[in-house]
C-alpha cells in the first residue's frame, strides 16, 4: 500500500475494463427482455426497453433541470454568513 | 395505573441514568436502554392499555397496534444502532438527549390520544434541538435556533388544530380524519412541517448537516418518520398528500444534485424518501399504507447507515464537502462498502430493503390506476440512484484522489455500520421478515422476473446517465437557496430596514425635541434666571425697602377688604 496513487482501481486500463463490463451488463438487462416478460400496467411500461430509456431520459431531464435551477439558486458558501453581521 | 411499563418512560429513565453513570456503566446504559425498551414495546398488546382522566379528557398514553409496534420497534432499534455507533465518540449529553428524543418518538408511536401525542411531539422537538446544538460550532448553534423556531411553530399549529378538533368534535382520540376544515388542516400542516414537506423542507437540510457526526445518525431517524406514522394514523387516504409527496420526491432529487456537502446530499434525500411515504399515505389503500410503513422501516435503517458512513468520514477527516473528499476507498474500505450497501438500498436495488418496500408503493399506484403518480415514482426511483445511490459514494469514496489517507472507522462505528448493512440486505433477501409485521395482510410478491428486470434497467441506465453527465455535475463550492431564504435573508433585511427607519425617525425626533427643549430653557431662564450674570424677572434680588412697601400695600388692602 506504499504506492497508493496507482491503486489498481484507478488505473486507466481498469477503468476501461469497467466501462466495457458495465456496457455489457447494460446490454444484457435490455436483451433479457426477449426472455422475460415485463408486465406493463399502463401500456408504455411494458414496451421493450422501457425501463432503460425511461430511466436514462428521466435522469437526463433531472440533471438538466437541476443545472438550470442552479443558475438561479446557487450561491457562494459564505452567502448566509455574510449577512449575519451580528453573529 | 399501568399494567405495562411505558416504553418511552424506560427510555427517559435510561437517558437520566447516562448522566449519573460513569465509564463502562454509562456504555452499558447507552446500549442496554434501547434493548430493554424494545422488550417493553413487544409486551404491549393491541388496543388501549391504560386510561387516565385529565381535565375530564380520557388520556390514553399507550395504545398498541401492529403499526404502532412496528414504528416503535424501528425507533428503539435505531436508538441501539445509533448508541453503538456513538457511545465512544459522542459527548454524554448528546447520547442522553438522543435517548429522550427517541423516547419522544416511541411515545408518539403509542399515543392513543391527541394530547399525549402532542406532549411527546414537543419532547422530540426540544431534545432534537439539543442534539443539533451538540454539533458544537457557531453554525450548529444558529442552525439549532432556526430548527427550534420551526418546530415550535409547527407545534403551535398542531396544537391549534388539536384544540379545534377537541372542541368541535369532543373527541381526543387518534383516529383517521380528512383535511376538511380549519382544525384538521392545522393538524395536517403541523405534522407536515415535521415531515419536511414544502414549503418548509429547508429546515432539514439546514440543521442536520450541522450536527455532530454521530448526532446526524439520530436526527435522520426519528422526526420525519414520526410524522409519517402520525400521517398514517390520522390522514390515510388524504388526497392532497399525493401531490405533496410527489413534490418532495422531486425536490429532494434536484437539490441533492446541486449540493456539495455530503451530509446535506443525504439530508435532501431524506425529503425525497419521505416524499415516497407521504405519497403512499395519500393513495391510502392497504397496499399503499403497508408500503409507507415498510418503506419507513427500511428507510430508517439505510439512511442511518448512510449517515453513519458519512459520519465516519467526517470523524476521521474533518471534511464533509465533496470538493474536499474523494479516493477514500483506499484506506476506509469498510466504511466505503457499508456506504455502498446503504446507497444500493436507498436506490431500491434488488436484494436490498429498498426494493422490497419501495416497489410496494409503486404497485399501490398501479393498482389504483394513478398513471401520473406511477410514472413519476418510476422516474424518481431512477433519480434516487442518481443523487444518492451513486453520487454520494462516488464523490466521497472515489472520484479524484483527495490525498487523504484516514484510518477506517473506529470499531464501534464499524460494528454499527455492519449491523445495519446486514439488516438492509436481510430485509431485501427475506422480505417476509418485515411483511409479517405490517399493519395489513400482505398480498404482494416483490421478486418477479419482470419487476426485477424493469428496476435493473431503470437503475443501471440511471447509472449510465450519471457517468455520461458527470461533467455537468462538477462539484462547486456553493449552497442552494431555498424557501428559508425568505426568513434568513428577506425577513432579516426587512427587519434591518424597519430598524434603520425607526432609528432615523428617532434621531429626527430627538433633534426636534432638543430644539424645543432648548427654546423652553431659554425662556425659563429669561423668566426665572439661571445664571448670576443676568437674573430673570422672578429671580432678581429686590431691596428690603421695596419688599416692606409691598407688604404695607397688601396689608392696607386686606384691612380695607375686611372693614368693607
Amino acid at each position: 500500500m506504499n504506492d497508493d496513487n496507482s491503486h489498481w482501481l484507478t488505473r486507466p486500463t481498469t477503468i476501461r475494463k469497467l466501462w466495457w463490463g458495465f456496457s455489457i451488463v447494460l446490454a444484457l438487462t435490455v436483451a433479457a427482455q426477449f426472455f422475460v416478460y415485463v408486465k406493463g400496467y399502463f401500456g408504455p411500461d411494458g414496451w421493450f426497453g422501457f425501463g432503460a430509456v425511461f430511466g436514462f431520459l428521466s435522469c437526463l431531464a433531472m440533471v438538466l433541470v437541476a443545472k438550470g435551477l442552479g443558475f438561479f439558486l446557487k450561491r457562494d458558501e459564505g452567502y448566509y454568513a455574510a449577512g449575519d453581521d451580528d453573529v | 395505573m399501568f399494567e405495562v411499563l411505558p416504553p418511552a418512560l424506560i427510555m427517559v429513565m435510561g437517558a437520566i441514568l447516562i448522566g449519573l453513570a460513569r465509564g463502562h456503566w454509562r456504555s452499558l446504559v447507552v446500549l442496554g436502554t434501547p434493548l430493554v425498551t424494545l422488550w417493553a414495546i413487544w409486551q404491549i398488546p393491541d388496543g388501549v392499555v391504560a386510561t387516565v382522566t385529565f381535565l375530564d379528557y380520557p388520556i390514553e398514553p399507550i395504545e398498541g397496534s401492529p403499526l404502532r409496534r412496528l414504528f416503535a420497534t424501528i425507533f428503539a432499534l435505531m436508538a441501539f444502532g445509533g448508541g453503538l455507533y456513538a457511545f465512544r465518540q459522542a459527548k454524554w449529553y448528546e447520547l442522553s438527549a438522543a435517548l429522550v428524543y427517541a423516547a419522544g418518538a416511541i411515545g408518539v408511536s403509542f399515543a392513543g390520544d391527541l394530547i399525549t401525542l402532542f406532549l411527546y411531539w414537543e419532547l422530540m422537538a426540544l431534545f432534537s434541538t439539543v442534539v443539533v446544538w451538540c454539533g458544537g460550532t457557531p453554525a450548529a448553534r444558529a442552525a439549532g435556533i432556526r430548527y427550534a423556531i420551526m418546530h415550535l411553530l409547527g407545534g403551535v399549529i398542531l396544537k391549534v388544530g388539536i384544540e379545534g378538533v377537541v372542541i368541535h368534535t369532543g373527541s381526543i382520540d387518534v383516529q383517521p380524519m380528512l383535511a376538511t376544515n380549519f382544525d384538521t388542516w392545522m393538524i395536517l400542516i403541523g405534522i407536515l412541517i415535521n415531515a419536511a414537506a414544502p414549503p418548509v423542507s429547508a429546515w432539514l437540510s439546514d440543521s442536520y448537516p450541522e450536527s455532530s457526526p454521530t448526532g446526524s445518525v439520530f436526527l435522520s431517524a426519528f422526526t420525519t418518520k414520526t410524522a409519517v406514522l402520525a400521517l398514517i394514523l390520522l390522514f390515510p387516504g388524504e388526497p392532497v398528500l399525493i401531490g405533496i409527496g410527489l413534490f418532495m420526491v422531486m425536490y429532494g432529487i434536484i437539490y441533492a444534485l446541486l449540493e456539495n456537502d455530503a451530509r446535506r446530499i443525504l439530508a435532501y434525500s431524506i425529503v425525497n424518501q419521505v416524499g415516497f411515504m407521504v405519497c403512499a399515505i395519500g393513495i391510502g389503500t392497504e397496499m399503499a399504507l403497508n408500503g409507507a410503513a415498510a418503506h419507513a422501516f427500511a428507510h430508517i435503517l439505510y439512511k442511518a447507515l448512510l449517515f453513519m458512513s458519512a459520519g465516519a468520514v467526517i470523524y476521521r477527516t474533518g471534511f464533509s464537502k465533496c470538493t474536499d473528499l474523494g479516493g477514500l476507498f483506499r484506506t476506509m474500505p469498510l466504511t466505503a462498502i457499508c456506504g455502498i450497501v446503504g446507497a444500493l438500498a436507498i436506490s431500491g436495488f434488488p436484494l436490498t430493503s429498498g426494493f422490497t418496500t419501495k416497489t410496494m408503493i409503486s404497485q399501490a399506484a398501479a393498482d389504483e390506476n394513478l398513471v401520473f403518480v406511477y410514472f413519476m415514482l418510476a422516474a424518481a426511483s431512477a433519480g434516487v440512484f442518481l443523487h444518492a445511490g451513486i453520487k454520494f459514494p462516488w464523490f466521497v469514496f472515489f472520484q479524484k484522489d483527495s490525498g487523504l489517507r484516514p484510518k477506517d472507522a473506529p470499531w464501534n462505528m464499524a460494528a454499527a455500520m455492519v449491523l445495519l448493512s446486514i439488516l438492509c440486505l436481510l430485509l431485501g433477501v427475506f422480505p417476509d421478515l418485515l411483511y409479517a409485521y405490517l399493519p395489513y395482510p400482505v398480498d404482494y410478491v416483490p421478486y418477479t422476473a419482470g419487476k426485477v428486470l424493469l428496476y435493473l434497467q431503470l437503475l443501471l441506465f440511471s447509472g449510465l446517465a450519471f457517468f455520461l453527465l458527470l461533467p455537468l455535475m462538477k462539484r462547486t463550492l456553493t449552497i442552494s437557496l431555498d424557501t428559508d431564504w425568505l426568513w434568513r435573508v428577506l425577513l432579516s433585511r426587512i427587519a434591518r430596514a424597519v430598524y434603520a427607519t425607526v432609528a432615523s425617525l428617532g434621531t429626527a425626533a430627538q433633534t426636534r425635541l432638543g430644539v424645543g427643549l432648548d427654546s423652553l430653557r431659554t425662556r425659563a431662564e429669561a423668566h426665572f434666571g439661571a445664571k448670576l450674570t443676568r437674573a430673570g424677572v422672578f429671580a432678581r434680588a429686590w431691596s428690603i425697602g421695596t419688599t416692606a412697601l409691598w407688604i404695607a400695600v397688601l396689608l392696607t388692602a386686606y384691612v380695607l377688604v375686611y372693614v368693607l
